[in-house]
Parts: structure tokens; sequence; C-alpha cells
């Protein structure tokens, strides 16, 4: 019996630790005050292959990410997909070498579920996503200018709401930095490995579609 | 007599056709594709991935510049307000790496489109017209919807803790509870909202 009543406890003791390391996570990298001109310009090199890359791979095109919505053409999922396999394995290998470190964000679960929902009507509204459509001005798509004036509106506007938002939805379902294996409680190679295999399926079952 | 019974028999034979066009219209393959294959780029995505975490400490993520954008417009005009709130207090605006990778976004889609012969130079995206006419109310009505997405995308990153690349591609693959949460909630809200919006 005691031992059924010490398990909520540690688990309970186990999320206070993940959102304390959360937190402390965001202090340090508030603390830093601002970036080297190293790396401003490995952010502009690094953007300027994104970007290169996105154009190349269509999802600036905005038919492409309609289509992805209205699910006849399934190119963003392909390039989504195919990118979290090789940074899977690329990032949790070196993360093993001890070559870097991870950057997981707070899990929320209402306040994931709701800006995801949120993010979703307007990522069908504009069809550009905050990354795509910078490509897309870069492209030449006028319009997605407006979509950035609205991205600088939304930002401002969630800020005047941040506050409320920190104390009232933010703390609904937080788990701290959650990651899959800590749910399946499973070694993490192990869950890597399920991760790509289950994505190799949905991706071979999506070539077998009559659809781009 | 005999004309107007050609005529109706033309009619009824081309009424499947027109039924066929339309059908066609909304059909996005109907236009261009990717340039390039969408597995190698996205292998290729990657890669850059594994190369920000290990050169620049940082997962590629594209809308926390544009709040430090509105943190730097905010301070110019009202200075006061803009630094008490909670949001900007936590992440002081600044011109980080964050904003140079979304700069260099920008011109990396300008390369690729040029490099390609795919610069468009448009107001409004053809399939847009296809749906919604070509006059100007019908430009009017994409710059609006453009411009709320914009503001509700993001509202729903900032909330959620990312976009599409930040968590939808650096958070799932770093095995995110919260990140797969976020992306399968875009991508609900997206289509629910897209098949809305070109049904009938």
């Amino acid at each position: 019996m005691s031992q059924i009543l010490d398990k909520p406890d540690a688990a309970d003791e186990e999320v206070r630790e993940n959102v304390d390391r959360a937190a402390k996570n965001e202090q340090s990298q508030t603390r830093v005050p601002s970036d080297s001109a190293k790396q401003l310009l490995l952010g502009l090199l690094f953007g300027v292959v994104f970007g290169f890359l996105l154009q190349k791979a269509g999802v600036a095109k905005y038919h492409i990410l309609m289509g992805q919505l209205l699910l006849t053409d399934f190119t963003v999922l392909k390039v989504m997909m195919s990118a979290v396999i090789v940074g899977m394995l690329g990032v949790h290998f070196m993360h093993a070498a001890n070559l870097v470190e991870l950057h997981i964000k707070p899990t929320r679960y209402l306040a994931n579920c709701l800006g995801g929902l949120l993010f979703g009507v307007g990522f069908a509204l504009s069809a550009y996503c905050p990354g795509t459509g910078a490509a897309a001005i870069g492209q030449g798509n006028i319009d997605a200018i407006a979509m950035v004036a609205g991205m600088i509106a939304g930002s401002y506007l969630f800020a005047e709401a941040s506050g409320y938002l920190s104390r009232v939805v933010e703390p609904i379902g937080e788990r701290g930095k959650l990651t899959l294996a800590d749910v399946v409680t499973l070694p993490r190679p192990l869950v890597i490995l399920g991760a790509i295999s289950i994505i190799g399926i949905v991706l071979a079952i999506v070539e077998t579609l009559p659809v781009r | 007599m005999k004309r107007l019974f050609s005529t109706a028999i033309l009619a009824i034979a081309s009424f499947p056709t027109i039924a066929l066009a339309q059908e066609e219209a909304i059909t996005t393959e109907a236009y261009s594709g990717p340039a390039w294959s969408p597995y190698l780029v996205g292998a290729l995505i990657g890669i850059l991935s594994m190369f920000t975490f290990y050169f620049s400490k940082h997962p590629l993520g594209a809308s926390t510049a544009y709040a430090r954008i509105a943190g730097f417009i905010g301070q110019g005009v009202a200075p006061k307000h803009t630094n008490q709130l909670k949001y900007f207090a936590d992440n002081k605006p600044k011109i980080g790496w964050e904003l140079m990778l979304v700069v260099g976004v920008v011109v990396g889609g300008f390369l690729a489109a040029f490099s390609g012969g795919e610069f468009t130079g448009r107001v409004v995206p053809e399939l847009w017209q296809q749906r919604f006419g070509e006059g100007t109310a019908s430009t009017l009505l994409r710059i609006v919807a453009a411009f709320s997405g914009g503001v509700l995308m993001a509202f729903g990153a900032r909330l959620a803790g990312g976009c599409t690349s930040g968590h939808g591609i650096s958070g799932t693959m770093q095995l995110s509870v919260g990140s797969w949460i976020t992306a399968g909630c875009m991508f609900i809200g997206g289509i629910a909202t897209a098949m809305l919006m070109f049904a009938f």
C-alpha cells in the first residue's frame, strides 16, 4: 500500500525537477547579453542554407503548403519527416559523444494544444508558416509580407497577454522537459529506433497514395 | 427545333466536362512541384540541424525572430509599456542568432528561386485566384487572410513555445512530448481550416 502511495510522489518529484531544470535553462538563456559577431554571422549563414533548401523543396509555394493541409500534396510531410529522421539520429549520436547539448522545450499540455490549434488555423489562412513565409518573400511572393506583418503584430499581442497566460494557462499540465523516452520508460536508443520505424512506415504509406 | 435539340445534346454532353474542369481546377498538383526531391532536402535539413546544434548551440526555429522585431518596435513606440510586459522582460529584444537566421532564410529563398527560374513576383498566388477570383476584392481578402494568419500563428507559436520548425522539426527530433503534441495540433487545426476554406 505504501509503495502505491509512494509512486505518485516520486513522479511529482521528477516533474518538479524537470520544471526546475527548464526554468534554470530559460534563466541562463536570458542572462546571455547578446550573441557574438561570429554567432550572428553563423546564424545568417545557416539561414541562407535553410531558406535555399526550403525553396528547393517547394515548401515556399502557396499551392504546395495548401496542398498539404488539403491532403492532396504531401511534400511538406516528406520534408519534415525526413529531416526529423536524419536530425534525430545525428543529434542523439552527437549528444551521446558529448559533442552537443539537447535543447528541449518544456512540455505544457494545455499551452501546447491551444497554441498548436491556434497556429494551425493561422497556418491555413496564411499557408506560409514562420520559416517558409520568409523563404516565400525571397521567392517573390508579395503576400508573404502581410503574413510577416501579422506575425509581428501577433507576437506583440501575445506579449500583452503573457503575464496572464503564464499564470493561468501555462501551469496546466506543466511537465518540464518531458521526452517520449520518459513516457514509455524505455532506453533512449530503443525509443529513437521505434520513432524512426513509425515515421518510416508513415512515409511508406504516403508513397502509396495517388497524390504528390 | 432540330437546332434546339442539338444544343440540348451539346449541353448535356458538355455538362460532365464542365464539372470535371471545375474538379481539376482545385487540384493543387496542377501547379509546379518541388525542384528537388523532398526526401533529399529533408535529409539536408536534418544535417543542417546537426550543424546548428554543434556550432551555435541552437535548434532551428523561426518564430522567435518575429517576437524580437515586435519587441524592437514596441520599445520604439512605447518603451515603458513594452519593457514591463512579461514576455519582453523575460526575452529582451535583441538582434540575435534567431533574427539573423530568418534574414538568411529570405536571402536563401531568393537565391534558390532565382537560380531555379522560380522567382514569382506575384501579389496573390495562382491557386488563391482560382478559388477566390482575380479581382481587387480577392486580392484584399488574400492580404487580410495572410495578415490574420500571421497574427494567429505568432500568438499560437508563442503560447506553444515554437512553430513548425522549432517544435515540428527541432523539437520532435529530440523526442520532446510537448513538440509532438504541438505539431499534431498544428496539423489538426490547419487541415480543418483549410478544408473549410476550400469546401463549397
